[in-house]
């Protein structure tokens, strides 16, 4: 039995050691706003908040974290940056397919959280690890400048 | 014409060559339906005429809305007003991205006069008779069709169901129907000053017969139509988690599977060691089909680790052994005989001779585009329950569901009608998931048919997808062209080589004429510029390496090489690229128009700083127009980056102006990001490229600003998924060809040395 904390809620699941939490999330506990794209830390699509870190769940053995630890996913995500990101989505229509977007939700609210007036280059880093095959780059961007704009305000 | 059409298509099957992996042969398409596939997939200026020339009445019953109380929540049709007020709108297309759901719902809430927050979106169960694609006669989304579609059945079913709600409010009032007015979702007698909502009159309408005339809405009057910021009816959905996509069906008792494939394409299953797999913890069995071996599984990572755990020996006897070096070697060589004839007219050879020796110029050019996958951002994957009553349930983001209804009911040996399908949201297809073989479906039937205890969900994954085929195809243009003294287009010469896949499908008798793949020559043979000596033809290659359209299809190629190697004429003659294409365009208003508009915009002409460049490119796709001005940098090292691009866009009508300004948007991001770095390789058969690891896709930094301009038209409505892609790529090569002299004629540009 493994011991975790997702969403502010301790879970006990009954997987091997080395099964990724991406599957953990996915396939034990129901919770199927966190995306498979690659399984190999290259989409950015499974990204989910460990201790308040943007973290790739299908890189990270069950293994790797503690009871401790907290999980944030897409379903749990709370907070000023969270909702001003989720509002600037939405008010400039940013998804297209939408399977890319919880993932690059996440990545945006953990840039913002520590930054909250990203220059384009900010933008880039933070980023460019989230891929978007509908190409919907323009309004990420565009759309983290709103919710940054929102938080300082 | 669509009764028949429809009756046809369903009584004689979808086509004679059959489903390569299902083994299924039914009977041929019929006529209609073929030439109608053929048109919507952007072949033919005509597409749009077996909608437009529906007989009214007929469509108006075909598009009945129905009007029910609670007893019957689905019934099938396109427009449901139930009595808590909503409106809900069914789409027959797939929604994987272009945002159709709300574009669709939009046309039938107009007619309605429905109020936006009121309407939502579901999609269509799979039912060809009332459901199928106007343009193909089976149920299916492809050729950016659904809205030119569906553009008068729905605005016919809402402006059906709007008089019903009238009548049932003038019946309850006693007042003349013609007193009673509607708006914003409100149902008004003003005189009595009484008023009902939908809700409240959907139980009485629904008793009520459906007109079989309607009269539709004055354009001038449309308020939901066209207006800029109509948010999409997914945005929430799909910014908190909650959308469903068929990865994240999970119906009791499911068990996930994995299938092994040949690496080698057309390879088969020699023999398999299972125990090892059989041993991984949550591995529940394995089994051998005739796709490859699937192990099927608890969860996915018991289902993956165990796949790695098998051994399995291929037999190659029928695979493609060859690299794709070797390929295109093997196409030069097929390049320098004739092939089939796909367009000619006067005589091009002597045209670029008589050019030569009076003082015109000859330019030739080898253009060479690899095989691309689509890689959608939710790996193909579908969940099948087997039905006790026969026959199954599929979830997925189906895409030809006709089509997939007809091979899981040969391989289950049940009726069409017994395979249910519940279609899911897709996270992106770009063309992947609608195969005229239903492939991944197939497989996952095959695997719920053999492991019948619980529902199986096959899940692909991302190396499965960049291995998997069903790329765009490897294709190869080898073109001389010429203008004269005076610096006139006067002869074009175009050969081109790639694999059809039309051939061996249900579609080969429509759309391979002559020996000639009408989506490998689309855009070439039909070229917009009046050249009074047109000379092209094709060379149809084969191999094991399965093919298919990818977004905008044969014109991500032809469109790519004309305009290109119009930049390289314009330069020869001493001309300005966009006046040079303008001069020639004197005759295609629409495509003149776009040209103007981008060039405009993006302000052509004016002088850049050292290292910059502007490129242009205009084309006609799908019947939509589209013109490109992109702007780059190129620096010190030779290096490139994209740093603008202006789209102009004729669609015709626009229903939803943010979700065109959208799809231009990510395909200039689509035909970037391919046009840089993107290829699939082989070397010895063996696909080189595995994930988005080496399969490099566009990312946020590669992205460059993207302005969208769109011309106001009251045309009939045109697609816009695939449109914006064909220009984006040559007019960025363009703008590198400005500023550096070398032409870009291999892709990706990083073969080049120019991307890093
Ligand atoms: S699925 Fe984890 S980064 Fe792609
Ligand atoms: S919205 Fe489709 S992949 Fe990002």
């Amino acid at each position: 039995m493994v011991r975790i904390n997702v969403n502010g809620e301790e879970r006990q699941v009954d997987v091997p050691e080395d099964m990724p939490l991406l599957w953990v999330l996915r396939d034990e506990l129901n919770m199927t706003g966190t995306k498979f794209g690659c399984g190999i830390a290259q989409c950015g699509a499974c990204t989910v908040h460990v201790d308040g870190t943007p973290t790739r769940a299908c890189q990270t053995p069950v293994s790797m974290l503690t009871p401790d630890s907290k999980i944030t996913t897409i379903e749990g995500v709370k907070g000023k940056a969270a909702q001003a990101v989720q509002a600037a989505w939405q008010k400039l229509d940013v998804v297209q397919c939408g399977y890319c977007q919880s993932g690059q939700i996440m990545s945006a609210i953990a840039l913002l959280t520590d930054n909250q007036n990203p220059t384009d280059q900010d933008i880039d880093a933070a980023m460019d690890g989230n891929v978007c095959r509908c190409a919907t780059y323009v309004r990420i961007r565009a759309a983290i400048k709103d919710a940054a704009q929102t938080m300082r305000a | 014409m669509l009764h028949h059409l429809i009756r046809h298509a369903a009584q004689n099957g979808f086509g004679e060559h059959g489903f390569p992996e299902s083994g299924f042969a039914p009977g041929p398409l019929s006529a209609p339906s073929r030439r109608g596939f053929l048109k919507a997939i952007g072949v033919g200026a005509g597409a749009l005429v077996i909608g437009a020339h529906l007989p009214m009445p007929a469509l108006a019953a075909e598009a009945a809305p129905k009007i029910v109380g609670p007893a019957d929540p689905r019934p099938h049709a396109f427009i449901i007003v139930a009595p808590d007020n909503t409106v809900t709108v069914l789409a027959k297309h797939l929604d994987k991205g272009q945002g159709i759901v709300t574009g669709l719902a939009t046309i039938a809430a107009e007619e309605l006069d429905a109020d936006w927050s009121q309407v939502r979106g579901a999609f269509a169960p799979a039912d060809q008779k009332l459901y199928a694609n106007h343009f193909f006669g089976v149920q299916g989304t492809g050729g950016s069709t659904a809205v030119a579609n569906s553009w008068d059945e729905l605005r016919m079913a809402g402006a059906a169901a709007r008089a019903m709600l009238v009548a049932a409010a003038a019946a309850r009032w006693k007042v003349p129907a013609g007193e009673v007015t509607v708006s914003k979702g409100v149902v008004r007698h003003a005189a009595s000053n009484r008023s009902l909502t939908f809700g409240e009159l959907a139980e009485e309408a629904a008793k009520l017969p459906v007109p079989q005339q309607v009269k539709l809405k004055d354009k001038k009057d449309y308020v939901l139509i066209g207006k800029p910021d109509l948010h999409r009816l997914d945005h929430v959905s799909k910014t908190n988690g909650t959308a469903i996509f068929a990865m994240d069906i999970r119906r009791p008792g499911q068990v996930t599977a994995v299938l092994a494939r040949s690496p080698r394409f057309g390879g088969t299953v020699k023999s398999v060691d299972d125990a090892a797999a059989r041993k991984v913890p949550g591995v529940i069995d394995v089994v051998s089909l005739p796709v490859g071996v699937a192990v099927i599984a608890k969860n996915t990572w018991a289902a993956i680790k165990g796949r790695e755990a098998l051994t399995v020996t291929w037999d190659d006897a029928k695979a493609e052994t060859r690299g794709t070096d070797a390929m295109l070697a093997d196409y030069r060589k097929a390049a320098e005989k004739p092939g089939d004839v796909a367009a000619a007219k006067g005589d091009a050879e002597k045209a670029i001779a008589d050019a030569k020796a009076k003082g015109g110029h000859v330019v030739e050019g080898e253009f060479v585009f690899p095989y691309l996958a689509h890689a959608p951002m939710e790996p193909l994957n579908a969940v099948v329950a087997l039905n006790p009553e026969g026959g199954c349930t599929i979830w997925a983001g189906s895409q030809f569901q006709t089509v997939e209804q007809m091979v899981a009911a040969h391989i289950l040996g049940c009726k069409p009608e017994q395979v249910k399908i519940e279609t899911q949201w897709a996270g992106g297809s770009f063309g992947r998931r609608a195969t005229p073989s239903a492939d991944y479906i197939a497989e996952a039937v095959m695997i719920a048919k053999a492991y019948p205890k619980a529902p199986v969900h096959l899940v692909w994954t991302r190396e499965d997808d960049i291995k998997g085929g069903r790329y765009r195809p490897l294709v190869l243009h080898k073109i001389t062209a010429a203008v004269d003294a005076k610096g006139d287009l006067v002869g074009w010469k175009q050969r081109i080589v790639g694999q059809s896949f039309m051939a061996g499908t249900p579609f080969e008798a429509v759309m391979v004429k002559n020996g000639v793949d009408a989506t490998m020559v689309e855009g070439a043979s039909d070229m917009a510029y009046p050249v009074a000596n047109l000379a092209v033809d094709a060379h149809t290659v084969a191999s094991p390496v399965t093919t298919l359209w990818w977004r905008s299809v044969g014109h991500t190629h032809t469109a790519y090489a004309k305009e290109v190697m119009i930049d390289r004429l314009a330069k020869a003659a001493g001309k300005d690229p966009v006046a040079f294409r303008m001069e020639m365009l004197r005759d295609h208003p629409r495509l003149a128009g776009v040209l103007k508009l981008a060039a405009e915009k993006a302000g052509w002409g004016q002088p850049l700083p050292q290292g910059k460049g502007r490129g242009v490119a205009v084309h006609e796709s799908f019947n939509t127009y589209v013109a490109h001005v992109a702007d780059v940098s190129v620096d010190a090292k030779g290096q490139i980056k994209v740093d603008r691009v202006v789209v102009a866009v004729d669609c015709g009508e626009v229903v939803n102006p943010d979700i065109v300004k959208a799809q231009m948007e990510g395909g200039a991001g689509w035909g970037i990001g391919h046009a840089l770095r993107d290829e699939i390789t082989m070397t010895d058969g063996k696909v080189d490229q595995a994930n988005f690891d080496s399969y490099l896709p566009m990312r946020m930094s590669d992205m460059p600003a993207v302005e969208v301009h769109i011309v106001p038209s009251h045309e009939r409505p045109t697609g816009a998924g695939e449109p914006g892609v064909p220009t984006v790529a040559p007019a960025v090569a363009n703008a590198v060809f400005s500023v550096t002299g070398q032409p870009l004629q291999t892709l990706p540009f990083s073969r080049g040395g120019i991307v890093s």
